[in-house]
């Protein structure tokens, strides 16, 4: 009985505390306050994963050099899209990459009002298909162009054993979970 | 946690708490009491038996959406099971590989009387067996097969703590097998009752020993807990031991019985030495998540228990008309048995039974085991509550709700003053219900599903054949609601429902490919290939977005067996692939990330045959696809295989 007491007591502070918070609502409606704050409203990115292998974006996250780009994928509001199952091969450039553009282009392509344009940009560094380094490798010596997801096609050379993008030297391959990461110190203008 | 949860449930007055009900705001809200928005999860699972579907499928509740039909007993295309070389074993028994079977009971594992949500077991009916679903990947990973039995229907359900799953015959049949004439059924006919140790590490199972109990049909069981602990109760009907005509010949006698089985005690005189072995034949098929394949290993022993060399075991509860259900509420002292042909629903005394064995109150003895005295051991009983009562559950406040087949209705009743408290229809013809944790010491008191034979004009119409279904009543309050009506895959026989909170943070992501102990894997695809032996041709393949390793193949001739070796080298969440082959005699196989399998495909046309992936993997899974070239018998094209040309 005493039990009861508690909880009843319990309860009645919670539905006090409850109500509060509810105020502005019909008190009728059945939907908690709990319930509504849990509706989601995030795409892929928002999944919490920690057994698989990190996906693109996790993995850029977890490099400090990639802070910009990071930035500038929430920005560009292509998250969902970098870590979707593709698969995707990213050219991703280092913050380094971003500072050698002319002064401000940073600072204005993250400006809301700019979006798509940072999204084409970024768009202009993915190749939505699987190129690990030796298959780069094959598409260089057989003359084979990359598909971007902006649209445009990138030639690929090999010099002396190097791989060019466009130019652009990789320095280094990540394999993610969704595809491969090769890092790059310019950004690809399209 | 949960209780803090519930409490705050009640005080924001959601989903129908007590204190809502008696206020009567919410009468009509029933559809948000059952939906879950989109991308939300629900609050319980539901396990539910397909029985004639012979497998078991995944629900959430309050929703009743479907997540997952998990393949037990029965071959199923979509994920391979029995199809692809791995699951093949599981499904092997003393009578060959049998590709289906009735499911019926799941029951969810226990420690100390309440659900720990690790394995859900259930029986496979027809030809006899008890599989083991580990709940961390929802997927069956044990199989046995219970000889001296037919028709396994008093089975499986868990001990207090996991201790025992108990099989037991619903049929009498000869032990050991052998051809003698039907009308010798009396008295020669046995009906067995399996004891299945269960490993406290990993959930698997061993006979321990069988009671060959006298030729009655052992229809239903539970377990005792609490003060009861230590004792099993199966309801016998055909206690007449006819061998024709049940429905008349098994309905004779005014009473059947319940069958008290003192488990503790039996299981002492075994570990002690007692009981006699026999030569028996039975499959025992275990599935290694790390090899990614099963073994079937034939037994070929069971110790056997006479009751008579166990004084004291095990005593007979005169119970009438032919009792189906036989439930025991959460304290343990309450024996329920639903005497189908009855109008009432009697209640056993857990304490009036010790007393009564104390005091030698018995009225008589069946094949040497003592009947107790009826007056002796009942403790009352519900009065013409509705028609055909099967089942019963509990709630955690000392109510109890049991099904009528005849009448189509759920009735909640009180323990101890048998009177009825609800009565709600049911659409129609129900059998089971379940409320999650109602077999055990803790019900969660919230809600109730009551699964349907029959449905009729209840939904669509899909031809003669319609389906079953399931229906959720909230019985939070005094008086039950219907909030939803569901249909199920196959008979819904019945379920096991568990706080989703138990199992969901358990639950599988993915198979490391580190741990991949598959003997045909290959972990890198640097090391894909092919290999000859005799007729027989390897294929070490791999699979990553969105191509295979490798993807052409030549040099395979007409009579050729062909072994395709799949191994899925993603390591991301969600992302199987599949693949088949045209012509292939098999299913496709559905591959999870980091686990291998294994198909068959036995080319017998010359020419060149393509294969491709068959579950929608990447955005360029249309890319994801390949060839094998086959030559004539005779042909001196060599083996040989590449991708991209390499």
């Amino acid at each position: 009985m005493k039990i009861f007491k508690i909880v009843y007591l319990v309860a009645l502070l919670l539905f006090f505390s409850c109500k509060k918070e509810n105020s502005s609502t019909n008190n009728t409606n059945t939907i908690s306050v709990e319930k509504k704050e849990v509706v989601k409203s995030q795409g892929q990115a928002s999944v919490k994963d920690e057994v698989s292998d990190p996906n693109a974006l996790q993995k850029a996250k977890s490099i400090a050099d990639f802070s910009t780009l990071v930035t500038a994928i929430e920005a560009g509001g292509v998250q969902d899209a970098v870590v979707n199952a593709g698969p995707l091969t990213i050219f991703a450039p280092l913050n380094t990459a971003f500072e050698k553009l002319p002064v401000n282009t940073v600072e204005d392509l993250l400006k809301s009002e700019n979006k798509s344009k940072l999204a084409f940009v970024l768009k202009n560094h993915v190749a939505p298909a699987n190129f690990p380094l030796e298959q780069l490798k094959k598409e260089a010596k057989k003359g084979r162009k990359l598909y971007m997801a902006s649209g445009n096609y990138m030639e690929v050379e090999n010099k002396e054993g190097k791989i060019y993008v466009n130019g652009v030297e990789i320095i280094q391959t990540v394999k993610v979970s969704n595809g491969w990461i090769h890092v790059i110190d310019q950004v690809l203008v399209p | 946690m949960l209780v803090a949860t519930s409490l705050f449930f009640i005080g924001c007055g959601n989903n129908g708490g007590k204190e809502q009900k008696k206020g009567g705001v919410l009468g009509s809200n029933v559809a948000e009491k059952v939906y879950v928005a989109p991308g939300e999860h629900d609050e319980f699972y539901a396990f539910v038996s397909g029985g004639f579907s012979g497998q078991l499928a995944v629900y959430g509740l309050p929703s009743g959406r479907l997540f997952k039909v998990i393949p037990v007993f029965s071959v199923d295309a979509e994920k391979a099971w029995g199809f692809n070389e791995e699951t093949k074993p599981m499904l092997n028994t003393s009578h060959g590989f049998i590709p289906w079977d009735d499911a019926h009971h799941p029951d969810i594992s226990q420690t100390a009387g309440e659900l720990d949500g690790r394995y859900v077991y259930i029986n496979g009916n027809n030809t006899p067996r008890i599989a083991k679903i580990d709940l961390t990947t929802f997927e069956t990973t044990e199989i046995i097969e219970i000889p001296n039995s037919a028709g396994n229907h008093s089975s499986s359900y868990v001990t207090e703590n996991t201790e025992y799953v108990v099989a037991g015959t619903r049929f009498g049949v000869p032990v050991p097998q052998r051809d003698i004439s039907i009308k010798e059924y009396k008295g020669n006919f046995k009906g067995a009752l399996s004891f299945l140790k269960v490993d406290p590490e990993d959930g698997g199972m061993e006979i321990d020993f069988q009671i060959l109990m006298p030729g009655f049909d052992y229809d239903k069981a539970h377990p005792g807990r609490g003060n009861s602990h230590g004792w099993f109760f199966f309801t016998t009907y055909n206690s007449e031991e006819a061998n024709t005509l049940l429905e008349v010949n098994a309905s004779q006698n005014d009473k059947d019985f319940i069958a008290a089985v003192n488990w503790q005690m039996i299981a002492e005189y075994v570990k002690n030495g007692g009981g006699k072995k026999m030569p028996a034949n039975y499959a025992h098929n275990v599935y290694d998540e790390h090899t990614h394949q099963a073994t079937s290993t034939m037994k070929k022993e069971v110790l056997v228990v006479n009751p008579a060399e166990v004084p004291g075991a095990i005593y007979f509860l005169p119970t009438p008309k032919s009792p189906h259900g036989c439930d025991v509420d959460p304290s343990g002292e309450y024996i329920v048995g639903s005497g189908k042909l009855s109008a009432d629903v009697t209640v056993h005394s857990f304490s009036k039974m010790v007393k009564a064995i104390e005091e030698k109150k018995f009225s008589g003895e069946a094949y040497g085991i003592p009947i107790i005295d009826f007056e002796a051991v009942n403790a009352g009983s519900v009065k013409q509550a509705g028609l055909g009562p099967l089942h019963t559950e509990f709630d955690n406040e000392g109510n109890a709700y049991t099904t009528f087949f005849i009448s189509s209705e759920v009735v909640k009743w009180k323990l101890g003053t048998w009177e009825v408290v609800d009565r709600k229809p049911t659409y129609y013809s129900v059998g089971h219900l379940m409320i999650p944790g109602g077999n055990s010491r803790k019900p969660f008191g919230k809600y109730l599903l009551a699964m349907n034979k029959i449905t009729k004009d209840r939904y669509l119409p899909t031809g003669p054949e319609v389906t079953q279904s399931a229906q959720l009543y909230d019985i939070s309050g005094e008086k039950m609601e219907l909030l939803l009506d569901f249909p199920t895959v196959g008979e819904p026989h019945y379920a096991a429902g568990c706080p989703a909170d138990l199992i969901k943070p358990r639950s599988r992501k993915i198979f490391k490919l580190e741990e991949n102990k598959h003997p045909y894997a290959v972990t890198n695809e640097m090391d894909a290939r092919v290999e000859r032996k005799g007729n027989e041709v390897h294929v070490y393949m791999t699979m990553i977005r969105s191509h295979f390793a490798p993807d052409n193949i030549e040099g395979v001739k007409e009579g050729d067996k062909v072994y395709f070796h799949v191994t899925n080298l993603e390591q991301d969440y969600d992302v199987p692939h599949g693949i088949s082959m045209i012509g292939a005699n098999t299913s496709e196989l559905l591959i999870m990330p980091g686990q291998t399998e294994t198909f068959v495909w036995e080319p017998k046309q010359v020419g060149v045959w393509p294969f491709y992936c068959t579950d929608f993997c990447s955005a360029l899974h249309q890319e994801m696809q390949g060839y094998v070239r086959v030559s004539p018998k005779d042909s001196p094209i060599k083996l040989s295989w590449s991708l991209d040309g390499e």
